[in-house]
């Protein structure tokens, strides 16, 4: 075992990873660690751009964004959170472009902007050119700067190094352990602050935009302490993924122009929200598409997804503005965007819950009190600017608004901190978890139960939800806890062993696919992402309230979820219906 | 359809050598090479290992040998790969193998950093964003592309022969750069491109171009740092 010690330790590197240690490393002595390369993060596959209030192509502000910020998150956003957010989106994108970001440029040779869901002028009254973006592939982009600028500041990385447990002392953060990929060694790295940007869970369900790689590590770390997780319930289902297969296609595709159409090939977008028609936010164009299909009008021989139409558009302007998404058709299904429709159907995208956090990016420990030394950023936190339903565009947004902020404040705090003495035999209870894997002689197969978790996720816990459909996904996770009890590694070596990491990884899967369910079967309401056909409205005077999940463990060693609830933040917006 | 997939496996651990395996999966025509090598270690040998993350074309993780020619398993279709006969996978060549199909990137990286990839300005910065016409944003779009996975200065020749040469991708990297108008550095960067292990190396082989998996026009690119090289203008 190999001892570590830095003033930050920063776990992910993706864009919110990166982006803090842009500013910790200036100021403080940083690591960063990633189970991957940073380049391999998911932020790269992130399309469609970056809303800010530039005003570059027309009349905008910040406050405009703020507002359609918390009206598309169902009025469950922080709203002293989303102003921060907002307001410092102008700055995040500057630079950005400051870094070298290659933004697609106006005739004047400004940053370019253009439509996307839920981005509105003047508090609803129609869309608005909000998002900057670099072609189809502005994730990419922002993946590829901030490593450039890691490069360029000697940043210190530990590449395929995955961190497995936080260290904590007297109440503050202390540390973490981390499992290096290569040689199998553990690794104790001792520090002031630990920031976690490592990312969402969307592997919990089959059919998905995210990486195979999105196994909540950082939020399933954190929970094994007993710290709190909020509004887990809510998962965003993004409504343009490729049919079968949940490939990413762009909501850019909406918004230069692409229609979505059913098997009549109606425009049917026109009736669930008149106004904005395909471009509303995500949580009502998925539904509106689940919707069709279970109504009979799906397209394809088991009328089983909907047909996304960019046949209209110039080839030209397609080949300029949307170069990837069309490949991905192209590669994938086959289907040529110039002359064919593409079959689209919902996929899991995003965690609009995680890790609670301040707008600092201190991680809490409840409804009140800061964990000191921990910080969150990016999808693995809940800050809360996203709500019920996060708007496109916003999450690189927040990678790059929170990122930076929790870069700052932990450097800050490990200015004036000192280090806290590590826990004995730190790294117990990971040779524990490790070991009881690699040697364990059970017969299960890793990739049976994450496929039978994923199946009943889809099945139950999707974009439609009932008391039933949830209790019965409730049961089958229990009964995965069990089989993955007997869960079988043929792999026993040390080297490069991803047997091992996948069996890691599914012990996260299952834990907050339980936490998502327990806190969804709590809340009778339907909101934003969350859509309860049992309880189909919002219900602001018993929910309009953020859900706080806790793992307790009993004196017999039982574990249990305890759910309690946080206040939400409402500073000038009133709740309201949401129509588009 | 059944498909035999044969595998050049490795693991220092147990065998000092590599071998080649063979595998019988059940696939479909449209499945990639990456599900064949899910199926495989997920249902037969979970000791099988490579490196995936995005699963579709833009994280750069699973650059490999697919029937002697370097692809992302993940953007490879079984059906265009001729699946009646053996399909073969192996390591992508030229970095030192570590397991399977696993080899160490970190001498591809470094050759990355050593180019100065990164924007280089002198002076105040503006307070807004820097104006760029899109015809000079569109100057280096091609090389703007790169994902990193290594696939094609592992095709070079030059690379093979000699782990010294900076490599198709490195040149890539700087020529985003050189060709932004932005940009102040480009005197420096290609200094260290004319190096003796530099951009002069390139024998236009054109594999580079032929293997890179989004498309870019690597050759073009390096010929364009040539001859920038040449006429010390851009």
């Amino acid at each position: 075992m190999q001892q570590h010690q830095y003033d930050v330790i920063i776990v992910g590197a993706g864009g919110a990873g990166m982006r803090a240690a842009l500013e910790s490393s200036t100021r403080t002595r940083t690591a960063v660690l990633t189970k991957l390369y940073p380049t391999r993060s998911h932020t790269g596959a992130a399309q469609g751009g970056m809303c800010a209030a530039l005003a570059n192509v027309e009349e905008d502000n910040w406050e405009w964004h703020t507002f359609d910020t918390v009206k598309g998150g169902d009025f469950l956003v922080d709203q002293d959170a989303a102003e921060v957010m907002c307001r410092e989106a102008v700055d995040a994108v500057l630079d950005l472009e400051k870094m070298g970001l290659p933004f697609n440029r106006t005739a004047e040779g400004k940053i370019d902007q253009r439509f996307f869901g839920g981005h509105t002028r003047n508090h609803g009254e129609a869309v608005v050119r909000r998002s900057c973006f670099a072609a189809d592939r502005t994730g990419h982009m922002i993946l590829q700067t901030l490593y450039q600028q890691c490069i360029k500041q000697n940043v210190e990385f530990f590449n395929e190094y995955y961190v497995l447990d936080l260290l904590m002392t007297d109440g503050k953060a202390s540390g973490v352990v981390a499992y290096e990929l290569a040689t199998g060694e553990l690794h104790v790295f001792s520090a002031k602050s630990v920031i976690f940007a490592s990312g969402g869970f969307g592997k919990v369900f089959r059919t998905t935009s995210n990486a195979h790689t999105l196994t909540g590590d950082g939020m399933g770390i954190v929970w094994r302490k007993g710290l709190p997780l909020e509004d887990m319930e809510f998962f965003q289902f993004h409504p343009t993924g490729l049919a079968g297969l949940g490939v990413l296609l762009s909501e850019a595709a909406r918004g230069e122009g692409g229609i979505l159409r059913n098997s009549d090939n109606e425009r049917f977008m026109e009736r669930y929200a008149p106004t904005v028609k395909d471009l509303a936010p995500r949580d009502m164009v998925a539904r509106a598409m689940a919707n069709e299909v279970r109504e009979g009008r799906g397209c394809g021989p088991d009328k089983a997804y909907v047909m996304l139409d960019l046949t209209h558009l110039e080839p030209a302007h397609i080949d300029a503005k949307l170069p990837d998404i069309t490949e991905f058709a192209r590669t994938y299904l086959g289907v040529e965007p110039y002359t064919e429709q593409i079959p689209v159907f919902p996929t899991a995208h995003y965690a609009m819950g995680g890790i609670p956090t301040n707008i600092k990016g201190e991680a809490l420990a409840n409804n009140e009190d800061v964990i000191p030394g921990l910080y969150a950023a990016g999808e693995v936190a809940c800050v809360s600017v996203h709500g019920a339903n996060r708007l496109g565009t916003n999450s690189l947004l927040d990678i790059n608004v929170f990122g930076r902020r929790a870069g700052i404040a932990a450097a800050e705090y490990a200015e004036t901190a000192v280090f806290e003495e590590l826990p004995d035999d730190p790294s117990a209870y990971v040779v524990d978890l490790v070991e009881g894997l690699r040697t364990s002689t059970g017969e299960e197969r890793i990739a049976a139960i994450r496929s039978d978790l994923q199946a009943t996720m889809d099945l139950n816990a999707q974009v439609y939800r009932t008391e039933g459909s949830l209790k019965q996904a409730l049961v089958d996770i229990e009964a995965l806890k069990e089989r993955f009890k007997s869960v079988g590694v043929q792999d026993k070596g040390r080297r490069f062993n991803t047997d091992l990491l996948e069996a890691v990884e599914l012990g996260f899967l299952i834990d907050l696919a339980e936490v998502l369910v327990v806190s969804a079967l709590a809340r009778k309401e339907s909101r934003g992402g969350h859509f309860r056909e049992d309880y189909a409205t919002r219900d602001d005077v018993n929910f309009m309230r953020h859900t706080m999940a806790y793992r307790e463990v009993d004196a017999e060693g039982n574990e249990n979820i305890r759910l309690d609830y946080k206040p939400v933040v409402q500073t000038r917006y009133k709740p309201m219906e949401r129509k588009y | 359809m059944d498909v035999k997939v044969k595998i050049l496996r490795y693991n220092p651990e147990v065998l000092d050598e590599a071998e080649w395996k063979t595998y019988s999966v059940t696939l479909q025509p449209t499945d990639r090479v990456l599900d064949a090598l899910h199926k495989i270690k997920w249902e037969q040998d979970g000791t099988l290992t490579f490196r995936r993350s995005c699963a579709h074309g833009v994280c750069g993780s699973d650059a490999m040998r697919i029937n002697g020619r370097n692809r992302l398993a993940c953007k490879t279709l079984i059906k265009d790969l001729n699946p009646g006969k053996e399909i073969t996978v192996e390591p992508i060549k030229g970095l030192t193998v570590l397991k399977d199909l696993v080899v160490d990137m970190d001498p591809f990286f470094e050759a990355y950093r050593a180019v100065m990839p990164f924007l280089v300005t002198s002076g105040h910065e503006p307070t807004r964003e820097r104006i760029q016409s899109q015809a000079d944003r569109d100057r280096f779009d091609d090389t703007t592309k790169c994902i990193l996975c290594a696939a094609c200065t592992t095709s070079c020749p030059v690379f093979w022969s000699d782990g010294q040469y900076f490599g198709p991708q490195a040149i890539v990297g700087a020529h985003r750069f050189i060709f932004d108008s932005r940009d102040e550095g480009t005197e420096q960067r290609l200094e260290i491109l004319n190096d003796k292990e530099g951009v002069w190396r390139c024998r236009t082989t054109f594999n580079c171009t032929d293997a890179c998996p989004r498309g870019i026009e690597v050759t073009k690119a390096i010929q364009e740092v040539k001859r920038a090289l040449i006429f010390r203008r851009v």
